[in-house]
């Protein structure tokens, strides 16, 4: 995409500077399950059918023990790199593919989704954007999970590229012998998963 | 994997021939903090955290409005990254969010006092507000979706502790859409403020917990709205990650006279600012 401080200034030039100053994240806390949990909603792709696969991980903490009260949305693009505009993504009607996804962690730490292996979005690496929640994360944090396979595509994607291979390889999927994905998260410590903003 | 609790007996782990390198603790056992420190010594720290964010703010760092590593806030200690998060370009994917609609979302939805047979305890307030962006420009067909306790603190997750009662008429969890003018509208109870273990006496304020996308997954902000005067302000370590004044008033809800509705509710105004680029920031130069 552009590059993000020219976006910035052109958005000035065109709208002028910013009016309203944005709002402060605050941790989601304890106890967020009955307010955004609702069915289905770790199901991005139906269950079972074909193209769809799982994909899941362990939230762990700096400590290496997993964090039960985590909540992890993934945002991703359809197989063919086309972005969903459906609407649907909080009742699920089991057919249209709206690409979002929410998954609380278990008691274990394990979080998963029903999902599809996003496409290439203009010929870029394909990856699923992710945003981590928890009680005693003060904030969200963005991040990545890219596919694995695209060694071409990942080796030219930017983000990837910055990184140091351990960096890197916080970032990238492992594929399973079944087609599906498994990718750790880890807030603090070694192997810290790298974060993002924009 | 559903978002209700499985086996909180805990049967199922004996039964299990899977044996986990590094046991999971019971999740209620992690709500209270390990030193247990006074009102004091919390206090203390958030002020030396805030007057050091202040320092390097000064110095020319990029300082995030919450801070991520906050100690005062116990749970945090473990989870919160120790790098900066990386600057990078959006992606496509991240300039566009999920789309939310009416079909979404049942208009019932929106008032939390009509959820079971009876009419829950405590004050009826509505709260209503604009979602905007940077430039105050209001987002129509925006997802809203608020949880809170109820009016005696508790709230109806089975991890919380606090003895006070369930009111049987009251669940807490509301969503809407945001209409043509950004706005929205929901009809609850004031939530009462309620203690929590990060140390002794350490009590919330009264909140309001609010979930939103923007128009781009970049700006996806989870945060809490406060009532407000509220005392516990200055004492409340998850309020204080937000590390300056003017940023913390903004979560504050303004009482507005003209929204309390005679011989039924008292009214809040509250509108949320949401950041980060979209894909307008994007358009090529005279695409429009
Ligand atoms: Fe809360």
């Amino acid at each position: 995409m552009a590059d993000t401080t020219d976006a910035r200034s052109r958005r000035i030039a065109a709208a002028g500077e910013p009016t309203h100053k944005p709002s402060a994240g605050q941790t989601v806390g304890p106890f967020f399950a009955f307010g955004l949990g609702y069915p289905k909603m770790h199901e991005v792709g139906f269950p079972h059918a074909p193209g769809s696969i799982l994909l899941s991980g362990t939230v762990y903490d700096g400590a290496g023990a997993p964090i039960p009260d985590a909540m992890v949305e993934i945002w991703g693009a359809d197989s063919d790199g086309r972005i969903s505009r459906a609407r649907g993504s909080r009742r699920r009607d089991d057919h249209t593919f709206t690409g979002f996804g929410r998954s609380f962690a278990t008691d274990e730490g394990h979080y998963e989704f029903w999902t599809r292996n996003p496409g290439a979005v203009d010929g870029k690496a394909p990856f699923f954007a992710v945003i981590v929640f928890a009680r005693g994360l003060p904030d969200k944090l963005h991040t990545r999970i890219y596919l694995p396979e695209d060694e071409e595509r990942l080796a030219a994607d930017p983000l990837l590229a910055s990184l140091s291979d351990e960096e890197r390889a916080t970032l990238i999927a492992t594929r399973t012998p079944e087609g599906n994905l498994t990718h750790d998260l880890r807030l603090q410590g070694e192997k810290e998963t790298v974060f993002i903003r924009f | 994997m559903s978002f209700t609790d499985s086996d909180p007996s805990g049967e199922e782990a004996f039964s299990s021939s899977v044996v986990l390198e590094q046991p999971a603790a019971a999740p209620e056992s992690l709500l209270a903090s390990a030193d247990m420190p006074p009102q004091r010594q919390i206090t203390e720290e958030i002020g030396q955290l805030h007057a050091e964010a202040a320092r390097r703010e000064a110095a020319g760092d990029e300082v995030p409005a919450t801070l991520y590593d906050f100690a005062p806030y116990r749970s945090s200690i473990l989870r919160h990254p120790t790098k900066n998060p990386r600057l990078v370009d959006p992606e496509t994917i991240e300039l566009f969010s999920p789309a939310f609609g009416e079909r979404d979302i049942a208009a019932i939805e929106r008032d939390l006092t009509l959820q079971h047979s009876g009419e829950p305890l405590g004050e009826r307030i509505t709260i209503t507000g604009r979602v905007l962006d940077s430039w105050g420009r209001p987002l129509p067909n925006q997802l809203v979706e608020i949880w809170q306790a109820n009016a005696a603190g508790r709230y109806i997750h089975q991890r919380d502790q606090h003895p006070a009662p369930l009111d049987p008429n009251f669940t807490g969890a509301g969503r809407t859409i945001t209409n043509d003018r950004g706005e929205y509208f929901f009809t609850t109870i004031k939530p009462g403020p309620y203690p929590w273990k990060n140390h002794i006496n350490a009590w919330r304020p009264a909140h309001v917990h609010f979930s939103l996308f923007g128009v781009a997954f970049t700006q996806r902000i989870v945060t809490q709205m406060y009532f407000p005067g509220d005392p516990l302000f200055p004492l409340d370590p998850i309020y204080n990650t937000i590390r300056d004044q003017k940023d913390r008033d903004r979560l504050i809800a303004t009482y507005d006279h003209d929204l309390t509705v005679p011989e039924f509710s008292m009214g809040y105004r509250w509108d949320i600012v949401v950041d980060g680029p979209d894909a307008t920031w994007f358009e090529p130069e005279g695409s429009h």
